[in-house]
């Protein structure tokens, strides 16, 4: 480390002495996995769809560039800073989903993508990490000053949110965005029998769109008795896993690929069972969890409930959608659309993703000797409740 | 959400107070938190275990694949079934063969290896030899199916980056005998034409019920064809064709009780172990894909159908002195006699007049009705693909009429001969097979369609026909053959042409009690010597039908017998010519 020294105090080097870099290797390691793995298995998805052999790998690597701008320069943000920039992200991608379900093209029966040019983004993607931030300030704020009413705006901004993916509709999203909004709510204090309550009113919403949408109900039929109907991806990606055994078939040696239609996307972590083995899979599934095991921790030393909310929020949100995506591939839970953050193909999951653990990065930099007065500065000047 | 009210802070506005932080829990909300944190923390390790689990335990189930892999082979593939004829001879079956490839990367010494090829196979071009091995290919064909002298010597030269792949090969013995019936495969062995290729689309399930339980074997098709019946047709129309300088010939024997498909001819013809041979579009099979106006054989229908309806008898007349004018056409008598004819002259002298006064009788719907019942306004089902037939839009009197004497309905010639079947069974349709068929099978799907009475005097009509009528030359002795002739004028350029026939004869054999239809057409046949001139039916389909049941009656095992008194028909023919 010889080109940034210890005694700089300049912008970079407070960054690079500040920031968890064991982290921020872990996230570089998912990445890079999650290039390999999409050269494997998207060439034969591009081939099926008539296009370019390499017309997936090659956009993941242009997303790759703004991505990593996103990841970088979120982590050099401060605490503050990044909650504005979470209110801002937060104001306009409400926008841009509500826009969704006006002039959103229909893709696979849910209008949940927003043509821009070339590209196609999906808004309330963008919505998730910022909305963690936003709500986990609220949460903070009705802890520190319960004259504000900050439990019921985070309630309001839950409402909304899950309005709208309903309406999309996407039930995974609703799913974990529940998820991690009740466990930001968990942390601030819920009693246990609200939890209950909680628990029991989830139960009731699961079994109203069982009941309701036919399309959840399918799914789920299909989890509980395979035999029942065409659960082709599933069978395909368990197949995979047996396929490639511990060590794999080899790079490229892959097959189920060539069938899976979502082989680069939602079941990409099956064609590294079959490619990679069962122990690059572990490894992956590692990596994953040492990312959010080691947000949690700083989340415990830290003393701030809004700077712990978050934190525990946004690697809640990416383990979540982590554990959700690969129990999926290996059968424990019933399929639906949720990508394996930085590793399935996908710009808008990439760069949400990207944005999600810059913010964890930003959120638990050392604030030691000279960063205090950082610390200080927020819990000594809480918004005002007009800024919000 | 209908919880408007958070339990987190208290909220003046609420209706509900959720107390946040209750007096009974004296916990700090700091030190609740790190607790809580702590479990999430937990119940992630959890999840993260679960699916660690999960994984691990596939990798068992993949390890135990591996080992039981070997012993389970349940992929035994269901062999292409062999096809023979009704008596068992081998009409189709599959060759095991080699084929050489090298593969150009591996090669050490082109030199040497193009030298010892070329030495040791013959008709290898030594340059394009070189050029394929000196390229920078993985995977170049040297030689398909090499026979396994050569592949030995080949195998001993040691040259490496050679190899054989073995290949199966469908081999037809017999050549061009029945290859309308048995089409050919592709070089995947897929079949594209004929029972092959039946035996891929609709009688796949039956291909896998020939299969042998766990073994790479399956008993053969067994087709109704008799290899020696088909051999005396196709010989008998080739000479024909070439006697007569036909375009084109057909014929079908056909077992009246069954509905089986003793032998299908049809000139051009191709070879099924070079289906190139069939890519020219006179090679097609006439008897099931072409359809045509008949002519005058298709007065056996009308005949048929007047009697069953019972609008007139074998002692009926019609005026036939005059030719029929109706909606700008005109109708008249080939053989024209100008008098009143009795049913059995119509017949013999194959009044155009006197048929088309037959079928007004019975009228457009009785008429219609009788053709739908034998099966001739739609498409025949059968194994083979078969042409529609074309029938016209509006059925009016003058169609009516004209269909009467086989103009103005066009059907393939198989459906002729199957509806003529069944005028002369006893009066059963039973829709024709290639494959082998049982009696018992095809009396249960037999369909009455005329009265025993009626086929009864359709036999003797036909009988008569040859003894006595325009049908003399198919005459075999002892088999009293009985029959109709035709002769259309072919539509060419839309229009009738008076030089161009298409002349058939639709006919029975023994007429002591039918067991075979045969049908024979010859397309545009000219006059040749010993015909003074004559290009019709009589002349050349006839003898042809004449020759044929002469060669094949014998080896169907019908005993020769006396020829009939049909003197009860005899009258009628000379009261009218008084």
């Amino acid at each position: 480390m010889g080109i940034i020294g210890r005694t700089d105090r300049g912008l970079l080097a407070d960054w690079w002495w500040t920031v968890d870099r064991w982290l921020l290797t872990a996230v570089l390691f998912l990445i890079v996995s999650g290039l390999l793995l999409c050269l494997a298995a998207s060439p034969s998805v591009a081939e099926r769809l008539g296009l370019n052999e390499f017309h997936f790998f090659r956009r993941q690597m242009v997303f790759l560039v703004p991505a990593f701008v996103v990841l970088i320069g979120t982590s050099f943000l401060t605490p503050r800073h990044l909650r504005r920039t979470a209110l801002m992200l937060t104001f306009v991608s409400f926008v841009l989903v509500g826009l969704t379900l006006v002039i959103g093209p229909q893709v696979k029966g849910a209008t949940r993508w927003l043509n821009l040019g070339p590209l196609s983004v999906q808004p309330s993607e963008f919505l998730k990490p910022a909305f963690v931030i936003l709500s986990a300030w609220l949460f903070a704020q009705s802890m520190k000053r319960p004259e504000m009413p900050g439990g019921l705006l985070a309630t309001l901004l839950y409402g909304a949110f899950v309005g709208l993916l309903i309406l999309q509709p996407d039930y995974g999203q609703t799913v974990l965005v529940t998820a991690v909004w009740g466990l930001m709510l968990f942390l601030t204090g819920l009693s246990w029998r609200w939890i209950g309550g909680f628990a029991g009113l989830g139960a009731v919403g699961m079994y109203a769109a069982y009941n309701t949408v036919p399309h959840v109900a399918r799914r789920i039929d299909r989890f509980i008795n395979p035999e029942a109907g065409d659960s082709f991806q599933v069978d395909a990606a368990i197949d995979s896993f047996i396929r490639g055994g511990l060590l794999g078939e080899g790079p490229g040696e892959g097959t189920v690929k060539r069938i899976l239609p979502d082989a680069h996307s939602d079941f990409i972590f099956a064609v590294a069972g079959e490619e990679l083995g069962i122990l690059a899979c572990l490894a992956l599934l590692g990596g994953f969890a040492y990312i959010v095991l080691r947000g949690m921790r700083h989340a415990l030393e830290e003393a701030d409930p809004f700077l712990r909310l978050a934190t525990v929020g946004l690697v809640s949100l990416f383990g979540l959608q982590a554990a959700i995506n690969m129990a999926v591939n290996v059968a424990l839970l019933p399929a639906k659309g949720m990508t394996l953050p930085f590793v399935s193909y996908g710009g808008s999951s990439l760069l949400s993703m990207a944005f999600a653990v810059g913010a964890v990065l930003a959120l638990t930099r050392r604030r030691g000797a000279h960063g205090a007065s950082l610390g200080r500065s927020v819990w000594a000047a809480p918004m005002a409740p007009g800024r919000a | 959400m209908s919880a408007p009210t958070l339990p987190v802070g208290t909220n003046a506005d609420a209706a509900v107070a959720v107390p946040v932080r209750p007096a009974t829990n004296h916990v700090a909300p700091e030190r609740r938190m790190e607790a809580r944190t702590r479990i999430v923390m937990f119940a992630f390790c959890m999840a993260f275990a679960i699916i660690a689990g999960k994984l691990s335990y596939l990798s068992i189930v993949s390890d135990g694949r591996e080992q039981e892999a070997p012993a389970r082979d349940e992929s035994v593939p269901i062999p292409r079934p062999g096809i023979v004829d009704r008596t068992g001879r081998v009409m189709a079956t599959d060759l095991q063969v080699a084929s050489l490839f090298a593969e150009p990367r591996r090669i050490i010494d082109v030199d040497e290896a193009v030298e010892l090829l070329t030495s040791h196979l013959t008709g290898l071009d030594a340059q394009q030899l070189r050029a394929k091995l000196d390229s920078d290919r993985g995977f170049v064909w040297i030689r398909r199916e090499v026979g396994p002298r050569e592949q030995e010597m080949i195998h001993n030269l040691g040259i490496p980056g050679l190899g054989f792949r073995s290949e199966q090969r469908r081999v037809y013995p017999n050549g061009r005998a029945g290859a309308h019936v048995l089409g050919y495969v592709d070089v995947d062995s897929q079949g594209i034409a004929g029972i092959e290729k039946y035996l891929d689309d609709g009688g796949s399930l039956y291909v896998a019920s020939l299969a042998e339980p766990d073994q790479p074997a399956a008993a053969p098709v067994v087709l109704a064809m008799d290899l020696r019946v088909q051999h005396a047709l196709h010989d008998e129309l080739t000479k024909a064709m070439e006697r007569f300088q036909a375009i084109g010939a057909a014929g079908v024997v056909l077992d009246v009780h069954t509905g089986e498909v003793v032998a299908l001819a049809s000139l051009p013809d191709f070879n099924p172990n070079d289906p190139r041979t069939s890519l020219d579009a006179t090679t097609n099979n006439r008897v099931t894909a072409g359809v045509y106006e008949l002519g005058s054989t298709f007065k056996t229908i009308t005949f048929a159908m007047a009697l069953d309806a019972g609008t007139t008898t074998l002692q009926g007349r019609y005026d036939a002195t005059h030719p029929i004018r109706v909606g700008g056409f005109r109708i008249s008598d080939f053989h024209a006699k100008r008098r009143v004819l009795t049913v059995p002259e119509i017949f013999i002298y194959s009044s155009n007049i006197g048929s088309a006064k037959m079928a007004l009788d019975v009228g457009l719907e009785g008429h219609r009705e009788f053709l739908a019942r034998l099966g001739l306004l739609e498409r025949l089902r059968t194994e083979l693909p078969t042409a529609a037939p074309l029938v016209p839009s509006n059925f009016s009197e003058v169609t009516s009429m004209t269909v009467a004497f086989g103009h103005g309905l066009s059907v393939t010639p198989l459906q002729l001969a199957t509806a003529g079947a069944a005028l002369v069974n006893g009066g059963n349709f039973i829709e024709p097979t290639f494959l082998v068929r049982d009696r018992n099978v095809a009396s249960s799907l037999a369909r009455r369609v005329i009265r025993p009475e009626t086929s009864e005097a359709m036999r003797q009509l036909m009988v008569f026909n040859v003894a006595d009528g325009t049908a003399r030359r198919a005459g075999v002795d002892g088999y009293a053959v009985g029959g109709k002739t035709g002769s259309a004028e072919k539509v060419v350029d839309g229009r009738y042409s008076n030089t161009a026939l298409l002349t058939s004869f639709l006919g029975m054999f023994p007429g002591y009690d039918p067991r075979y239809v045969v049908l024979i057409v010859l397309d545009e046949p000219r006059a040749a010597e010993g015909t003074y001139g004559n290009r019709t039916a009589g002349w050349n389909a006839v003898p042809t039908a004449g020759a044929v049941i002469r060669r094949v009656a014998p080896m169907l095992g019908l005993v020769p017998r006396a020829p009939e008194d049909l003197t009860n028909l005899t009258p009628l023919l000379v009261q009218a010519e008084q």
